[in-house]
């Protein structure tokens, strides 16, 4: 069976093309086990394809993705990843309950089984107040909260969550951010979770940090900090965007990047 | 500055967890399989609880189809034999528009919604979800059949020389075939306006074509060799045969297979447009 100790997402040339357009250029990362990995970056960078990718919902895919020791989209990885998309996608005219008792048969959880996955689900994301109403008059916080219990059924080693904590007032999001950990902590799941809010690095313990499809750093927030002298995770982030920015508009008055026009022209 | 919060608090417990696991022993690793009767009733029984919230619509398309009936008969006042022709015709038109209408809508709010996406990121097959839409819609098609069959033969009158329920065999045949034919269509529709719109792109023109409005054998050539291709023809036919006919007649069978037939083909083109990837 699998190693522990390999990590959960290796990517290697990861290379997604839209259109004509090509959304991840060239990623090379690795998303460590039973930790909280954060996929931070502006909007448009590419965070919600990556994520597509890795849960294997996104189409022109070429390099090497692994997930789990497996081709990410392997047919038996679909009942291991948990995956949460930005908008929620549950159904508005069910009550969370049924919601979630679906998508619990879908994983093919018993009856019994069901029940206890699903009273568990609504427990870890607050919602058992609320079990019974239609997830349509739910408010936006809420019905998302309703797919992100969803994703948490079956007991995923893995969980792709994108932007879970937008809109949601600071109670909320803090109690999220625990619940996280807990998950990594406590039942070992490895948690990738993508935001564009540059606070919610500080809560991470590896960081990956994106830009126009390509991978900007990748360390632990206090590394970040120290290898580029910030304060804050947001100052690294826009250090590291100015150096990249310097790099591609004056590359030869940058020393520490290679003299890519010279290497060209040779 | 504190990078590694701790964990605050403790989660309900697994009988079986009590220390994290090992990943390698956390789920058991299931290939699966590409049908499964669970996962089909269980989307069955999850589309007939999405339509057990909205009670409109239940009633709508209950009601309707017998309303249109009563209102056709009471048109024909008098005219026994145009009604006994017509009334038949649409027995078998309302269950195939009615279940076209319902699948494309629900089927294109799962694709729009994100539901879609989910369920195939998750173990449930294409055929699982197919066949939990066919049994749900199927169900109410049924219970509609009956009701406008019972109501036009033993309400209105309608003349039928066949069994009634042989007109419910091919009526539900009819169903199937809208589902089938809705699913596919959804496919093509990006929003709730373009799929209505659909409707009397593909079904009119079979309607136009189908023998309700004028015989299909007095047609000029051109449309009756259209017509001869045409789905809904054949529903149509089918239940001219049970209102003219005792018993089951060559022609009977051969609608019934046509009909079925295109629901398959249309109902496998339909899986072939849900892309577990898509760009």
């Amino acid at each position: 069976m699998m190693n522990k100790f390999e990590p959960a997402v290796r990517a290697d040339g990861l290379t997604v093309v839209r259109g004509s357009r090509t959304v991840l250029n060239s990623l090379g990362f690795t998303v460590p086990r039973g930790q909280v990995t954060g996929l931070l970056g502006p909007s448009g960078c590419g965070k919600s394809t990556l994520m597509r990718a890795i849960v294997g919902t996104q189409a022109h895919v070429t390099g090497t993705l692994d997930v789990l020791g497996r081709a990410a989209g392997h047919p038996r990885l679909r009942s291991r990843v948990g995956y949460v998309t930005q908008a929620p996608s549950v159904y508005t005219d069910l009550t969370a309950r049924q919601n979630l008792d679906y998508y619990a048969s879908v994983l093919g959880l018993t009856r019994a089984a069901r029940r206890e996955h699903v009273d568990r689900a609504l427990t870890d994301v607050d919602l058992v107040s609320h079990a019974d109403a239609l997830a349509g008059n739910l408010s936006g916080g809420q019905r998302g909260r309703v797919s992100l219990a969803v994703a948490l059924l079956g007991e995923p080693e893995l969980l792709v969550l994108d932007e879970p904590t937008v809109g949601l007032d600071p109670v909320l999001r803090r109690d999220l951010w625990n619940l996280f950990h807990r998950l990594a902590d406590e039942r070992g799941a490895t948690v990738l979770i993508s935001s564009h809010v540059m606070d919610e690095a500080e809560r991470c313990h590896r960081l990956l940090l994106m830009r126009e499809g390509g991978i900007l750093a990748d360390d632990t927030p206090d590394g970040l900090r120290e290898s580029t002298g910030s304060a804050t995770v947001e100052e690294a982030f826009l250090h590291l965007v100015d150096a990249a920015n310097a790099g591609s508009d004056h590359r030869t008055n940058v020393v520490t990047l290679p003299d890519t026009r010279q290497e060209q022209a040779k | 500055m504190n990078a590694h919060p701790s964990p605050a608090g403790t989660l309900p417990r697994t009988p079986s967890g009590g220390t994290p696991k090992d990943p390698s022993e956390a789920t058991s690793e299931r290939a699966p399989r590409a049908f499964s009767l669970l996962r089909t009733l269980a989307t069955a029984r999850r589309v007939l609880r999405q339509l057990g919230h909205d009670r409109r619509t239940i009633a709508l398309m209950l009601v309707v189809p017998c309303l249109l009936l009563a209102v056709l008969s009471w048109v024909y006042d008098g005219k026994q034999h145009t009604f006994d022709q017509v009334g038949a015709s649409l027995l078998g038109i309302f269950p195939l528009i009615l279940m076209f209408l319902v699948t494309s809508i629900a089927t294109l709010r799962e694709r729009t919604s994100g539901t879609l996406e989910r369920l195939l990121s998750m173990p449930l097959g294409k055929a699982d979800l197919l066949g939990g839409y066919a049994l749900a819609f199927g169900g109410v098609a049924v219970v509609q059949a009956c009701l406008a069959t019972g109501l036009a033969v033993w309400g209105l009158g309608l003349d039928v020389v066949g069994s009634p329920w042989l007109l419910l065999v091919i009526a539900l045949a009819d169903a199937f075939l809208g589902i089938a034919l809705g699913l596919f269509v959804s496919a093509f529709a990006a929003s709730e306006f373009q799929a209505v719109q659909f409707m009397p792109a593909v079904l009119l023109p079979q309607l136009l074509m189908c023998g309700l409005l004028v015989p299909r054998d007095t047609m000029q050539p051109v449309l009756a060799a259209v017509s001869d291709v045409l789905p809904m023809s054949y529903a149509v036919d089918g239940m001219t045969q049970v209102v003219q006919h005792t018993g089951v007649t060559g022609d009977f069978v051969r609608d019934l297979a046509v009909v079925a037939a295109c629901a398959l083909v249309a109902l496998a083109l339909g899986a072939a447009t849900l892309r577990r990837r898509t760009a």
